[in-house]
């Protein structure tokens, strides 16, 4: 819950989503993809109650393809026409901030590393292996203005951190491993709508971590990370598993 | 489920009419009642219709996912909201938008909406609500205090209420209009909502509007009640009078009737009390056990308009007077007038579009969008703008979107329409091209608003309980496969109707278009497989003037074919610029069925046919179950009833609380409601006067000995006048500990009367 005490703001982070964005690719058609997430109904192959697909490919950057469960839906999300394996999580969780979004994050990934594997898909789909978006789905708990942002960039940073193996993991990339501050390599901005890194990155020379707030106070509080280097599903699972 | 809900109270207290508020207090105190077991599921599910807290499917429990049927294990286990109908599983919330309009803080309140508790859509209906699918109902005093606070209800959105009250969207700006119904539709709907005489019908109620006879807009045939304006000449003085045609008795559902003349010109002094009239004769007689003829269509087809006519004209001789019958009028004209943001271009006329500015290096696209999106205005300068949305569907972002598209171009006049789009009105002409291009930034420019390409369709199997099949799967398809043959086509085709709805029920209005459809399901080799009904003959204009007729079923996968084969037909052999429908007329059904006699079977080893559009299962008709569109029918005293009980758990609470002399007003509130609620059973105008209510509480049902417990006599009544008799003191903590110990008996003993003697509202 969020308290004031002096200048510290805490915020509880509920109803996490996190999209991974997928490569871009021309011919990536979703339906098929709709056989594939009625299978999953039939093995009800997570944690979560699934229940039904919802189709909206009809509408322009919209939700796309959806698997609507009780505690959290799955979908193949088209929001500001950027493609991503979306997870948004219903039901509250206990825990602390970094568990839940380590929960959110590990279930979009499962579901992106099936959507990879799955030879119905004949691996059209993939994690583009940079960018993590983070969404909010609570505009009470998480109102998107910079208090909360500067209140939740720690929590943020911590999460990318343990997600991309920073300080101390044993990622093989030495020339990754600069400060052990996590601050130190992430660099921060700030955009109306949430920034597609498209082209050229801003600058990977410095291997910083780039965090892009979304900063439109109607929409939900939302940050899209991109990594410097390019991450599989699998080997950011085995980081949110260390 | 959401984590802040009950945050939401406190950060909008203050911030919504006080009305609004105490209405979702009662609903979340009613869903705290159920969940302690004190509030039957029946009672319970009319009472959240009555919220628009509706269904969806699959909320029994189980669905068949191609494979087997699967039982879904909710957290919540077997525990209901409804007769059949599990706590957890995801509904549907309507929201009632009267007449359509909207302001930019309302469209952005359905994207908040849209994106937190539902799937971030945002569906436009075809009575020009919105709809948000797959919410918990724990959400849903929340959501509805987010929508309050933007002075929006949801209240009688459903169940057996007066429905949105749905006018021409237009109304207003019409070049044909006799004048702008939109302050009489807005006061006939604040006027029915929560009325006593509304809150026993059997069925739903549904009113609608138009400004004129001949156009399609209001649809007032189709309608339990119609009214369309007309003016006349008052003989005596010569000026000019406002009234309205008033129809009754139309619907559409499984067999569709045409709404019949009540009066020919009913002055805006009449509308009210005569839709009071309406409903309490429709409240008194309509049918109540047998939910298949409880529409006051029935009603009207037993009795005869005549008997019906007589019958509202004699009820409107008892009423008590009530000054919002004629207060509202001056109000209103004044209230609800719209202007524009921009004055008019200089020398500019109502004459076509393309005057405007020079469209030679124009993209097609904007072209097109100026040809089919776009409208003139009786005001000169002005046009109204056409959104046409995907299937009715609109995301939150481009709600943001809208908003501030509206914000910059208008004064935020933007209303909903039947065909499940937007318009945007009093837009100036030269501002068009600028408006072009947000709308396209917003993916909100598609092309064809009204035309072959906007297909009209209900949910259907998507989320429906009642669905047959999948009207969305087939309306997308249609879309597709339409959607750049239709702007080659002959305008004749451009222009034609595709309505779509998941059965026979009509929520598509099928029976009105050119090319309706409607679900329904046949058996080929064994297997169910989904099907249409081809329904051709209908008529959109005056009205919605003629409904048409089943012609022939056809498996839903050949159903693009027969658009393509009978539009292909139409242009051939079209006589003299004859419509569709006479073009239907002189071809003959016989003809037509022949022709597409063989679209009627799939073809040889095709497989796809066993499942159906968007859905890869096997289909089946196991996922269907009982519609709430019905709703329960609950009596007035039940009702009544309810709230007593309601009453008396916030004295509980207050108690708890420690606010003792609160608690002993709301224990004694309840008993004035439990025996009111009995008394109105006998007499429909009895006031919220205490000493009115114990009087005739006392004369009907205490000194006849009705209200005498087999066992207990009249014990409980005298807890009633003790209570009533000492109203005016303070309570104590004792006084109000015994007083909420009484009030419930008293309240038990009224619902024993109301069993034993089976009351219903008076004859």
């Amino acid at each position: 819950m969020r308290s004031i005490l002096e200048e510290e703001v805490t915020i509880e982070l509920q109803h996490i989503n996190v999209k991974l964005l997928l490569k871009e690719s021309e011919n990536l058609k979703l339906d098929s993809v709709i056989p594939v997430f009625h299978s999953w109904i039939q093995g009800q192959i997570f944690d979560e109650l699934l229940l039904d697909v919802a189709d909206y490919r009809h509408v322009k950057d919209g939700p796309g393809l959806m698997l609507i469960g009780h505690e959290a839906d799955y979908s193949l999300d088209n929001t500001d026409g950027l493609l991503g394996v979306r997870y948004n999580r219903k039901a509250p969780l206990p825990g602390t901030n970094l568990d839940r979004l380590i929960q959110a994050t590990r279930s979009a990934l499962v579901a992106c590393q099936r959507l990879e594997s799955d030879p119905r898909l004949n691996g059209k789909f993939h994690f583009n292996g940079q960018d993590v978006q983070l969404i909010i789905n609570d505009r009470l708990l998480a109102p998107n203005t910079e208090t909360t942002r500067q209140a939740v960039e720690p929590d943020f940073e911590r999460f990318a951190v343990k997600l991309f193996g920073l300080s101390g993991s044993s990622h093989p990339d030495e020339s990754r491993q600069g400060s052990d501050e996590p601050g130190g390599q992430f660099s921060h901005s700030r955009s109306s709508t949430p920034t597609v890194f498209r082209g050229a990155p801003l600058s990977m020379s410095d291997n910083k971590y780039y965090v892009n707030y979304s900063v439109d106070m109607r929409r939900l509080l939302s940050a899209t990370i991109r990594s410097p280097k390019s991450f599989s599903t699998r080997e950011l699972l085995n980081n949110l598993a260390a | 489920m959401k984590s802040s809900n009950s945050l939401w109270k406190e950060k909008l207290d203050g911030k919504m009419p006080e009305e609004l508020a105490r209405e979702i207090d009662i609903f979340e105190t009613e869903i705290a009642l159920r969940k302690q077991g004190k509030l039957e599921e029946r009672l319970f599910a009319e009472t959240r219709l009555r919220r628009g807290a509706y269904g969806q499917r699959y909320d029994n429990g189980q669905r068949n996912d191609g494979q087997k049927v699967q039982k879904l294990n909710f957290p919540s286990g077997d525990f209901t909201k409804g007769p059949n109908t599990m706590w957890d599983a995801p509904g549907m919330q309507r929201i009632k938008v009267p007449a359509g309009g909207l302001n930019a803080a309302q469209l952005e309140t359905m994207a908040e909406l849209a994106e937190e508790y539902s799937d971030g859509i945002a569906h436009v209906t075809t009575r020009q609500d919105f709809q948000l699918h797959y919410i918990h109902i724990d959400d849903t005093p929340a959501l509805m205090r987010r929508l309050a606070a933007a002075n929006i209800t949801t209240r009688e959105a459903c169940g057996n209420s007066v429905r949105n009250v749905t006018a021409c969207p237009y109304a207003g700006v019409c070049t044909d209009e006799s004048f702008d119904v939109t302050p009489y539709a807005r006061a006939l709907s604040r006027f029915l909502l929560g009325h006593p005489d509304c809150q026993n019908f059997g069925r739903k109620f549904k009113p609608a509007f138009s400004g004129c006879a001949q156009h399609a807009c209001g649809l007032t045939s189709l309608h339990d009640l119609g009214l369309i304006a007309k003016t006349r000449v008052n003989e005596a003085t010569g000026r000019e009078e406002l009234g309205f045609e008033m129809y009754v008795g139309g619907g559409l559902g499984a067999v569709p009737y045409h709404a019949k003349l009540l009066d020919s010109f009913v002055p805006p002094e009449e509308l009210l009390p005569l839709t009071q009239s309406i409903a309490r004769v429709f409240a008194r007689l309509g049918e109540k056990k047998n939910r298949n003829r409880a529409r006051i269509k029935f009603l009207i087809q037993d009795l005869g308009i005549e008997k019906f006519r007589e019958l509202v004209f004699e009820e409107r001789k008892t009423l008590p007077f009530d000054p919002r019958w004629t207060e509202y009028i001056e109000q209103a004209r004044s209230e609800f007038q719209e202007a524009p943001l921009k004055e008019a271009p200089r020398n500019e006329t109502q004459s076509s579009l393309v005057t405007i500015g020079d469209l030679n290096g124009a993209s097609e696209n904007f072209k097109r969008w100026m040809k089919f999106n776009n409208r003139p205005q009786r005001q000169p300068g002005y046009v109204t703008v056409t959104i046409a949305l995907p299937l009715g569907d609109i995301t939150a972002n481009q709600l943001r979107s809208l908003a501030d598209i509206v914000r910059r171009f208008t004064k935020e006049t933007i209303r909903t329409t039947v065909e499940q789009n937007f318009v945007i009105r009093w837009v100036s002409k030269t501002d068009l091209p600028e408006l072009y291009k947000a709308l396209a930034a917003a993916g909100l420019a598609d092309v064809g608003a009204g035309a072959l390409v906007d297909v009209t369709s209900c949910p259907g199997t998507d989320t429906c309980k009642l669905g047959i099949s999948s009207s969305r799967g087939l309306a997308a398809e249609l879309r597709r496969q339409v959607s750049e043959k239709s702007f080659q086509s002959d305008e004749a085709v451009q222009n034609l109707h595709i309505k779509i709805s998941g059965c026979f029920n009509s929520c598509g209005q099928h029976h009105v278009a050119d090319l309706g459809f409607y679900g329904v399901s046949r058996k080929i080799a064994g297997h169910a497989v989904p099907h249409f009904q081809v329904v051709l003959g209908g008529q959109w204009e005056h009205n919605a003037a003629s409904y048409g007729l089943p012609v022939a079923a056809v498996p839903s996968k050949n159903i693009p074919q027969v658009v393509t084969r009978l539009t292909d037909r139409y242009v051939a052999e079209r006589q003299n610029g004859e419509t569709f429908k006479d073009f239907v007329k002189r071809t003959g059904k016989a003809e037509l069925k022949n022709m597409l006699e063989d679209l009627t079977r799939p073809a040889a080893g095709d497989t796809s046919v066993f499942s159906d559009w968007g859905d890869p299962r096997q289909y089946t008709l196991g996922d269907m179950g009982e519609g709430e569109c019905a709703g329960e029918v609950v009596s007035a005293v039940d009702f009544g009833l309810a709230a007593a009980e309601r009453e008396l758990f916030e004295a509980q609470l207050a108690f708890e609380k420690g606010e003792v002399d609160q608690a002993g007003k709301s224990a004694y509130h309840s008993m004035l409601a439990a025996a009111k609620a009995l008394v109105r059973a006998e007499n429909l105008d009895v006031s919220d006067d205490p000493d009115q209510i114990v009087s005739e509480f006392r004369q009907r049902y205490y000194d006849t000995r009705l209200f005498f417990d087999p066992f207990a006599g009249g014990k409980f009544a005298g807890y009633l006048f003790a209570a009533h008799e000492k109203s005016g003191q303070t309570y104590t903590e004792e006084s109000s500990r015994y007083l909420i110990d009484e009030a419930q008996l008293f309240i038990d003993a009224a619902h024993s009367c109301s069993n034993r003697l089976g009351k219903p509202v008076v004859v």
